[in-house]
Order: structure tokens, then sequence, then C-alpha cells
């Protein structure tokens, strides 16, 4: 009997304390959700138009290289402002080119979509580690720099419960910030235009609005193109708005966790945020857990707890949600299938 | 005379497109060399890619210990390569090799280092089978999920990878740190590392591996069970309706995957490394996925695949130290040949060779069952 | 009428596909305004490459197209449109889980500035068309909501949309029930009387007498003949698609049943989406008898062959065969009680296409002996495996160079033979047919039907399921009427009439 009150006690500390850390976890959040939401947005646009892209990761780890290598040649020339500004362009214009390549390889060229997007995971880390070591290690040089995060006034953060929630989405950097609009604009994009319902039909169908004289290639190019514009965005975060330098390898997985951010909502953007949200919560609980070490027997089981297996958690986390939710949504029907115009040529 | 012409035609058939990406490969990463020497402080050099290739060769064959360095590295990838091949061959792409490499290999040391005074046909064994037995467990959950759910291995065995290094840095942190080293790492394995046959570290893991390729062989070719694997890598569907059981055959493929990647890290482990401490990184799992495709998920395939890339990893260094280029060429080559291996019409079209295979057909299989609402087949 | 100057002419189209079938030679035909076309041949003979010349969907070698005497060239699909060709494909081109507003409106969206969908405008003007043609269709339903019937509407509609004035349909009447075809019919009279051309795909041959005001037969890939309904009859017809004289009814001759041997009792299962599709399936199959199953397709017919394959998991009742309770059995398990099952699609289910022939003709059967043996019984016995396929290539006479070759590169009619040929087992008691002749050409139809037959007099109790229901009729000693999940009618074969069938398939019931 002792044992499961014991039990129930320390759900109910467990409750308790999360509650009370809720302030420390939510500035916290977006910022780990971030390049997730990035990374997961550009599934949705791809995927809705049938093209499956494993390759999020290496787009990401590509285009925070160069976001990196801009900011970090051009800090001095044309000073910090303007070179970050620029290494976010960079970004986004390889995150493009590089879905420019997918899309030709998938769509054009019809390679096996899995397979191009393992060779892009590869490639991204090969010619990363491999100019990092040819350029940016011998030069000895320091960083990019970071680009300033927006601070809400005192008077607003401070406001009873409204508060830590603006904080949350406000006290950001401007990539965090401009998630929330790009999540907002794709969704309705998605299901209110003229170009969400092209998407959605060569992803469902392609023969079928192929009948209706819609180009399948142009739309799925296109699709897969901004989509990786947005993967190249979230590298930009990594190095420009978060770190401040660039790692071989620091993507860690994210591009994969997005994957599984996006399965889980179900391939809509405001499902693929919220996804991102809870990979984001997840890590956040295990920096916070560091950080405030709740009290008494709660303390001693979370302090006993080993920091790998937190930083573990949102891996673990994927595969637990992939297991979970997989067989009860169904993706774009002709997800990862190209499409052949037959008797064409 | 034509016979043998005729037998040429055939393996030219075969290997025509996978020995042609190499070489278009190997023409790209020059320019690669070439553009990025503007970066280096002694400036543009249009013949440095043949200086790189050739420290590369040289390396990898110019002498006794470059070819032996080239099997040592070559062994772990075999039985990679088997691993991601098998998983091709039932429809399955198992990235999760790094991941049961390593759990196989920190097995292998766990055991290696218990049994450290038992009699080498003991213990070496006994460590061997460790490690099997921990990367085929570390394959069954992917594989099991995958069956069961319909959860995709593409990405469960990618984030098992990633919780592999963290679990298993915290298992030599806590669990069985050696006393006595000034930093976390497993026991001296001692009488269970595997016998050396030849001078240079020739260990006996070399000749296992090539055991291995004939015997996942046999298993595709002559038994039922891989009867049964490559049917449902070919039409999943058509395996129900022939009485197959495709959530046991996506189960058994990917434990058995698993296993051949845990006796990758057992023979790394006990015939190279000797013990396990956090950071030991395993570029096996990558390139394991490159020789599968270049051998054409083909056992004997995977064998020669695994001898080149083996001989890359070997050469590499003495490249990087005689020319300043960088080890990483080696990933971006990889890269380069899955590239033309998964677009082969860019092969067809520079080289103008025709009617090949495609590379591997049960590829269609793996992106079918992306995100698929239903397992392999449809529950049942 | 016959003095117009035709709308659409097609000259000398030639195609030949990449695998070396030459689908059209040097076709001509002719359509003139206000005409019903009829495009009469065998499954295969080359009227839906045709057709997907016509609209842009498959490039031709040769040959002129000319629409209203201008010769046009057609690129791809949004050429046709723009000269005003609408096409109603036998594989519905809608996309299931948008709504019927989407689907018609896709590929030329009403928008407003910014290129958002004015959703409301687009329902209004489907409303209008869907009117004038006696259409009742909600424009905010799913097309995955709708009876094949009314998806078939949509699709007219699509044509409609886009102002259409030729209009192709491919087999349009392939899923329909007799009253859903005059319906049809009704439309396409009335499309026609103001003003449009339509080309009717077909090769039932008294479907074709009753709509066509011409008459164009194809056969692989030439035009054989053309003629008026009223100068010729369904003989010479058959007899000009088939290039020989062929009985147009199976001659199916006594059936002697014996004792039961399938028996379904209050059978339930749910489909892919979870929704009840078998409500509660009672029948019985007695040894020498062929039980044939009639319905609209989507009726649970499919959830029906895959509970009796073993599947699909029922969610009550029991099947037995001749007296083992097989409900929960797996498929292996009913195989060696001597079930056989021959399945809709075979290039899904019933074949391996990138295995060789050998290896097809033993896929059932692959883990028992002769054609496994030896340690545990997993070592396979390619000598068993290949002698197999010798004789059965030759007992179904497979066209096939060797044992070795890849199923995929089969014809049709000879893949089918393969599955026929594996399944048609001598120790048979029950045989599971589901469409066992979709797509083939009249030949292997005869061969297959023969082999039916034959099977049904050594005993075996055979169980028909397909859309076709002149299949249906023409094969079976009983006939069943499925409906939404049920058997909502039984019929001996000497009372089961194409009209009153029809009528139970529509409706469920001898209320409506």
């Amino acid at each position: 009997m002792d044992a499961i009150a014991t039990f129930f006690r320390l759900i109910w500390e467990l409750g308790v304390y999360l509650f009370t850390v809720v302030p420390d976890l939510l500035p916290i959040i977006l910022a780990l959700a971030t390049p997730l939401a990035l990374g997961a947005l550009c599934g949705v646009l791809n995927e809705r138009s049938g093209v499956v892209n494993i390759g999020i990761e290496g787009i990401m780890l590509m285009a925070a290289f160069f976001a990196y290598l801009t900011g970090f040649a051009l800090h001095s020339a044309v000073g910090p402002g303007a070179s970050i500004a620029l290494g976010i362009l960079v970004a986004i214009i390889v995150g493009g080119l590089l879905g420019l390549a997918h899309a030709w390889l998938t769509v054009s060229v019809r390679a096996d979509q899995i397979i191009a997007g393992t060779m892009m995971n590869i490639a991204a880390f090969g010619v990363t580690g491999y100019l990092n070591r040819l350029i940016i290690t011998p030069s000895g040089l320091g960083g990019a720099g970071v680009i300033a995060p927006f601070h809400l006034p005192d008077a607003v953060a401070n406001l009873p419960i409204a508060g830590p929630v603006l904080v949350m989405f406000f006290d950001q950097g401007p990539i965090a910030m401009s998630v929330l609009f790009i999540v907002i604009a794709l969704q309705f994009a998605l299901f209110r235009t003229r170009w969400g319902l092209r998407t959605r039909a060569v992803g469902e169908h392609p023969k079928a609005a192929d009948t209706v004289g819609i180009d399948v290639y142009r739309q799925r190019y296109l699709n897969v193109i901004l989509g990786c514009g947005l993967a190249g965005l979230a590298g930009a975060f990594l190095t420009l708005e978060s770190t401040g330098s660039f790692q071989n390898g620091m993507t860690n997985g994210r591009g994969f966790i997005a994957l599984a951010a996006m399965i889980f909502g179900r391939w809509t953007p405001i499902g693929a945020f919220a996804g991102a949200l809870l990979f984001g919560t997840a890590t956040a609980l295990g920096v916070v857990v560091s950080i405030r070490v709740p009290e008494g027997d709660l303390g001693n089981i979370m302090r006993s707890i080993p920091s790998n297996w937190y930083a573990a958690l949102p891996y673990l986390m994927t595969i637990v949600i992939l297991a979970g939710v997989v067989g009860r949504s169904t993706p774009p029907a002709a997800d990862g299938v190209a499409y052949v115009k037959e008797g064409k040529g | 005379m034509s016979r043998l012409r005729q037998a040429a035609r055939r393996i030219w058939r075969v290997a025509s497109i996978p020995l042609l990406a190499i070489v278009l490969a190997f023409i790209v990463a020059a320019f690669v060399i070439v553009i990025s020497s503007v970066f280096t402080s002694t400036g543009l050099d249009v013949f440095l890619p043949l200086g790189a290739y050739g420290s590369l060769l040289a390396g990898a064959f110019g002498s006794g210990t470059g070819i032996v360095n080239t099997l040592v590295a070559a062994a772990p990838l075999i039985l990679g390569g088997l691993a991601v091949g098998l998983g091709f061959k039932a429809g399955l792409f198992n990235i999760g090799v790094a991941g049961q490499f390593l759990v196989g290999a920190f097995a292998a040391a766990v055991v290696g280092a218990r049994l450290a005074d038992s009699p080498t046909v003991l213990a070496a064994p006994a460590a061997m089978v460790a490690g099997a037995l921990g990367g085929a467990a570390f394959g069954f959950i992917p594989g099991f999920l995958k069956a069961r759910t319909g959860a995709h291995e593409v990405v469960t065995t990618i984030m098992l990878n990633n919780a592999a290094v963290l679990l298993l840095t915290w298992a030599v942190n806590d669990l069985v740190r050696a006393p006595g080293f000034s930093f976390p790492r497993t026991g001296e394995i001692g009488n269970s590392a595997l016998p050396v046959l030849l001078p240079r570290n020739l260990h006996l893991g070399i000749p296992l591996a090539v055991l291995f390729v004939f015997a996942v062989r046999w298993l595709l070719d002559r038994t039922t069970i891989g009867f049964e694997i490559r049917t449902v890598g070919q039409n999943p569907n058509a395996a129900r309706y022939a009485g197959m059981r495709p959530v046991f055959v996506t189960t058994l493929t990917m434990t058995l995957s698993g296993l051949l990647a845990g006796i990758a890290g057992a023979i790394q482990m006990l015939g190279v490394i000797g013990f396990y401490a956090p950071g030991i990184t395993a570029s096996v799992g990558f390139d394991s996925i490159a020789v599968a495709l270049l051998g054409r998920s083909d056992p004997i395939g995977i064998l020669f695949a695994a001898i080149l890339f083996g001989a890359f990893r070997a050469g590499a260094p003495l490249m990087q130290i005689e020319t300043s280029v960088p080890i990483e060429i080696i990933d971006i080559i990889q890269a380069l040949v899955i590239l033309f291996l998964a677009a082969d019409l860019i092969v067809r079209r520079v080289f103008r060779v025709r009617s090949t295979k495609p590379v591997i057909s049960e590829l269609a299989t793996v992106a079918r069952t992306w995100a698929g609402g239903t397992p392999p087949g449809g529950a049942t | 009428m016959g003095d117009q100057p035709p709308v659409l002419e097609m000259r000398g189209i030639t195609k030949r596909f990449p695998t070396g079938t030459l689908a059209n030679d040097a076709i001509d035909l002719e359509v003139r305004p206000g005409e019903i076309h009829a495009l009469l041949g065998e499954n295969g003979a080359g009227k839906s490459t045709l057709m997907n010349i016509l609209y842009g969907l498959v490039t031709p070698d040769a040959g002129e197209i000319r629409i209203d005497g201008q010769p046009v060239t057609i690129h791809d699909p949004a050429d046709a449109i723009a000269r005003g060709i609408g096409m109603v494909h036998q594989h519905f081109m809608l996309i299931p889980v948008l709504a019927v507003a989407e689907n018609v409106v896709l590929g030329q969206e009403i928008v407003r500035p910014g290129g958002i969908l004015d959703l409301g405008e687009a329902a209004a003007r489907i409303n209008l068309l869907a009117k004038k043609l006696g259409f009742d269709i909600d424009p905010s339903s799913k097309i995955e909501e709708l009876s094949v019937g009314q998806q078939q509407r949509v699709e007219i509609l699509k044509a409609i949309y886009r102002n259409a004035r030729i209009l192709v349909l491919d087999e349009p009447t392939a899923v329909l029930t007799p009253q859903e075809t005059r319906e049809i019919f009704e439309v396409l009279r009335r499309l026609r009387a103001e003003g449009a051309s339509i080309i009717f795909i077909s090769h039932k041959l008294d479907e074709v007498l009753e709509i066509a005001d011409r008459i164009t037969v194809i056969r692989r890939g030439k035009v054989v003949g053309s003629r008026r309904p009223a100068e010729t009859n369904a003989n010479d017809l058959a007899e000009l698609m088939v290039g020989r004289a062929v009985s147009l009814r199976v001659d199916r001759g006594r059936s002697h049943p014996g004792a039961s041997m399938l028996e379904v009792t209050g059978l339930r299962a749910k489909n892919d989406r979870g929704q009840d599709a078998l409500q509660g399936i009672d029948l019985s199959v007695r040894a020498g008898e062929i039980v044939g199953i009639a319905g609209v397709a989507g009726n649970g017919q499919e959830e029906l062959v895959e509970a009796l394959i073993g599947l699909r998991k029922p969610t009550g009742g029991t099947i037995r065969l001749g007296g083992h309770d097989l409900t929960s059995a797996s498929v292996d398990r009913r195989r060696d009680r001597g079930m056989a099952f021959v399945p809709a699609d075979r290039h899904k289910y019933g074949l391996v296409l990138t295995y060789p022939l050998d290896d097809n003709l033993a896929l059932t059967r692959y883990g028992d002996p002769p054609f496994a043996g030896g340690f545990a019984g997993i070592i396979r016995n390619f000598r068993a495996i290949a002698e197999n396929a010798i004789r059965l290539m030759k007992e179904f006479d497979i066209r096939a160079p060797d044992p070795k070759v890849p199923a995929g590169t089969l014809s049709g009619g000879n893949q089918q033979k393969v599955v026929v040929a594996r399944e048609f087992r001598h120790d048979l008691k029950l045989l599971v047919l589901d469409q066992p002749t979709r797509g083939l050409d009249v030949g292997s139809i005869e061969f297959i039907h023969k082999q039916v037959i034959g099977r049904r007099d050594g005993g075996a109790a055979v169980l028909l399921i397909s859309a076709e229901l002149d299949e249906v009729l023409d094969l079976s000693d009983r006939v069943l009427v499925m409906f939404r999940g049920r058997i909502v009618g039984t019929f001996p074969a000497e009372e089961a009439q194409r009209e009153k069938v029809g009528l139970l398939m529509a409706t469920g019931g001898a209320r409506a």
C-alpha cells in the first residue's frame, strides 16, 4: 500500500514540479522547436506533392555550414548585421538549390526517393566536413556572431499568464519568430488556394491531375524547392541564431525528428508545428531539469537519471510517437511514387 | 573462347553500372579537389587529384601493411554491407547499422573483458556471440515496430543510432567502467581477442566475414526463408496471398540484419579496437549502405564492394598526410557513387551503356511503405 | 447527319510501345457532330491507346488529327481540353479525399485575387450544370463517399465544365448495373441532342448496338470495319471483333451438385477505413456447383474475398469448409484444406512479376513437399520446381520461351493462365475466383471458362465473384446478389434474368 501511496505522491509532485517550471520551459521551447518545425514544414510541402525527402537532415546541415561560412567570411567586410542577413539568404538559396537537385533526381530522373535522400545526407556530411577541415579550421578565425533576440518590454513579459506565453513566441530571434507566421501562411495556402489544391492533387493522384492539364512535374519541383528553402532556413537558425558556430554533423538527427513531427501532424503545417513543439518541450525538459532540480524524493529520482537519458529522450520519443501514430494517419496516396507519363516520347 | 566471352558479357551486364559509377564519382571528386584547392595556402593545383588518388592507392595496396589494412577495414564492411543488403532484399532499409554495430561492439567488449582470462577458444566465440546477439536485439526493435505498427525503419533506426551513442556512453560511464584508466572505457579483452592469422593484424574476423557472404547467399537462394524474404521485398501483397507472414519475415529480416551488423561490431572490437570508450564512431554505418548499393545487394557483389571501400578507408590517412586533401573526400566519393547508382540514367548517358538491370528492384518497396498507414502487406 | 463535315478526324494513327507492341496500326477514325460513335474491340485491341492519343496522354509515332477540318497537335491533356475534348477514363481520374467541387474545378479553378479558391462559386456552377444534365450531386461531398455510378457522373460533369464538345467514354458501363447503364445512355442521348459528339468505347455488343449511331471495329490495332447498327447484328460484330466465329454463350452443361462444401454463416468484417463492410453474410457452395456473386463494385465483395482467403480478419461469423472451421485459420492452412484462389489483381496478388515462371508456378506452395524439403524442410528443391513448371506450362498452354523468363514479360492472358494453372490443383475442394477474366482477350476468356467448368464437373465447389454481370450470369449455376455487405437475393441460373438481378444489385431489395 505504501508503495502505491508513494507512487501517487511522486506523480503529484511531478505534476507540481512541471507546473512550476513552465515559466522556465516556455522561453526555450520555441527555439528548440524551430529547426524541427521548419524541417517538418519542408517535409509537408514535399510529401503533400508526392515526394519523400529524407535528406532534410543533410540539407539543413549544408545550409547551416554555408550560412556560417558567409557570416564568417563577410563578418569584417560588411559588418555583423549585414553578414548575418546575407548568411540567412545564402542558407535559403543553398536549401533551394539542393531542393532542385532532389526534385531533379526524384521527379525527372525517377531515382529512388529514399536513396536520393540518403545520398543527400552522406554528401552533406562529407562536403561540410571536407570544407570545414579545409577552410574554417586552418583560418583560426572566430565565429560569425549570432542574431540578437528580440526582447519584449518587461511590462508585457510580466503580465500574468499571458506574459510567459507572449515571451514564448515573441521574446525570440527573428527566425524563430517567423516560424509562427510561416506555419499559418502555409496552412492557409495548402487548403484554401489554387496552389494548395494542385499540390494536394499531385500528391494524391498525379495522373488525375495530369488529365486535367496540371503539370505534375512543375508542381512537384516547385514544392520541393520551396520546402527545401525552409530546411535551409532551419540550417541558418542552427548556426546564426542558436549557436554561432559550426560543428561537423551538428544537425544531430533533427531532420529525422522533423519527419516524425510531420507524420505526427498528419501532413498539415499546424499539426507538424504542434509535433515540433512537443519535441521541443521534451528537449527543454532535459535542460530545465538539470538547472532546477526539484526537492525531496522526486528530486532524488530525477537527479539519479543520468543526463544521457535525458539527452536520448527526444530520439526515443520519436520512435514511440511513430509507432503510436503512423498506423492511424494516412499519408498522401502517391507519396514516394514517381510519376511516369506512359507512352510519351 | 565464345563461352569466355559470354561469361564476360554476363559479368559486364551486372557490373558495368557499378564500375562506371565509381569511375564517374572519382572524376567528379577530382573537380571538387581542384576547385577547393583554391582555398588552401598552396593555391589552385590542377594536378592535386592525381597526387591524392596516387597516395590513396599507395596507402591501400602499396605495401603488405596497406593490403592487410585494406582487408581489416573491409571485414566489418562486408558484414555491414550484408546487413544492409539483406534488408534491401526484404524491402527494408536498415540505416541503423551504425547503432547495431556499436551495440555489438559494446556487448563484445563487455563480455570479452569478463572472459579476458579464459582460454581463447571459449572467450572469443562467447564475446562474438554476445556482439551478434546485441546487434540482433537492436535490429529486432525497428523490425518489430515496422511489422506491427508501420513505423518506418528509416526514421526509427536513425533515432536508435543517436540513442545508442548516448546510452552506451552512459553505460560505459556508470555501469561497466574499468578501474585504473584516466578515461571511461571497458577493460582489457585479453584472451578474447581474435587470433591473428598473419603478421600485422590479419585477424580471424576477415575469413569469418567472407564465410558469412556465402551463408547469406545460401540463405537467400536455397532456402524457403530466403524465398520468403525476397518475395516480401518484391511484392508484399503476393507474399501474404501466398501464405507468407510479412510481419514475421520483416521482424526476422531486421533481426538478422542487426545480427550481421552486431558481428561486424564484434570483430572490429575483438580484432582491432580492443576496448569500448565513448566517442567511438562508426563510419561503417553509411559505408555499408554504399557497399550494399554498389554490390546490388548481392552477397558476392557486396564482397567486392566492401574490399573497395575498405581500400578507401585504409588509404585515406596517407592521402591526407601527403597531399592535405581532407579524409572526408571519401564521404563525398561515397555520396557520388550512391548518386550515380540511384540515378543510373546519368551513368548510361555519360558512358552510353545500354540494357543493364536496375540497381535494386526491391527499393521500390522501401519507398512504398514510407509512413504507410499499414505495415507491408497490411495488418493481420 | 451523314453529310455534315466531321468534327474529328484521325488519320493513319500509329503507335508502337517500347515493349514492341504495335498498339495502333494506321488507324482512321471519323466522328461527326451530334453522333454517338462506338469504338468496338476486344481488350487489348488498341481502343484505349487511340483515345489516349486523342487526349494527349500518349504521343503517336505517326498520324494526323483534325478538329473541324483543321490539323491540330495535341501535346498534353491541356491541349485536348482547350480543343473541346473531354474524357471519362475507365479507371476514374478522381481524387478520393477531395470534394466533388474540388475535383471538378481542378486545373481550371475559380479564384479570387491572390490565387484563393472560390469554392462557393464553383459549387453554384456545378449545381447549375448538374441540373441541366439531371444529376443529383452534392458538390461538397467527398468522392470516396460516392457510389461508382455517382463518381461517373462527376467525371461527366468535369468534362462538361470544361466545355467538351467531343466526349470520350472508355468502357463506361463496365461497372454499372443494367439500370444505371440505361440512365447513362439517357444522359448521352441528351448530350447528343445538344450537339455534342460522343465516342463510346466498349466490347459489349448489345450495348453498342443499342446506343451507337455508327460503330468502328478495331482488332489488333487495326480498323477492321465500320457499320451502322441497322446494317449489322451481334454475331456479325463478334466475328469482326475477334476475327473468327465465336459462340457468344458459354456452354455450361448440366451441373451435378453434391454435398455442401463451403458454409459461410453470419460473416462480418470491416474495411480498411474501419467501416462494417460485411454485415452478416450467409452463403453455401456445394461440390460440383458454380455459385456466382453479382453486385456493384464496392459492396463488400473485396472484403468477402479477403476474408475467405484469410487476408482479412472477420469480426464475426464462421467459415467452414467440408466441416472444418477455418474462420481464423491462416492462409496456409486454408490451402492445405483444399482452398484455392484466383485473385482479381494478378499483378498485385497473383504473381511476382520479377520472378521466373517456375517460381510463380510454385508460389503458393513454395514451402510444401516436393518444392521444399531437407533440413527442417526449408531447403528448396529446384528440380521439383522446374518439373512442375514444365508440366503446367504444357497442360495450360502457357506461351513462354522457357520456365526461367520473368512473369512480367508475358502477355496478360498468359499471366492469368499462370495463376490459374497454379491454383487449379487436382486435390481442389473450393475454388474462389475473383474477376478471373478481367482485361483478357476472348481466346483466354474462353480457355479459362472451360477450365472452370472442367473443375466444377470434377467435383470442386466454385465461388465466382465478378463486377461483370454477364460473366456471373454466363457461368453460374446459382446467382447471389450482394448489396451493402449483405446477400440480398438468390436465383437459380434459369431464373436469373439480367433485369431482375440488375435491379437487386442497384437497390438491394424489391421495394424500389
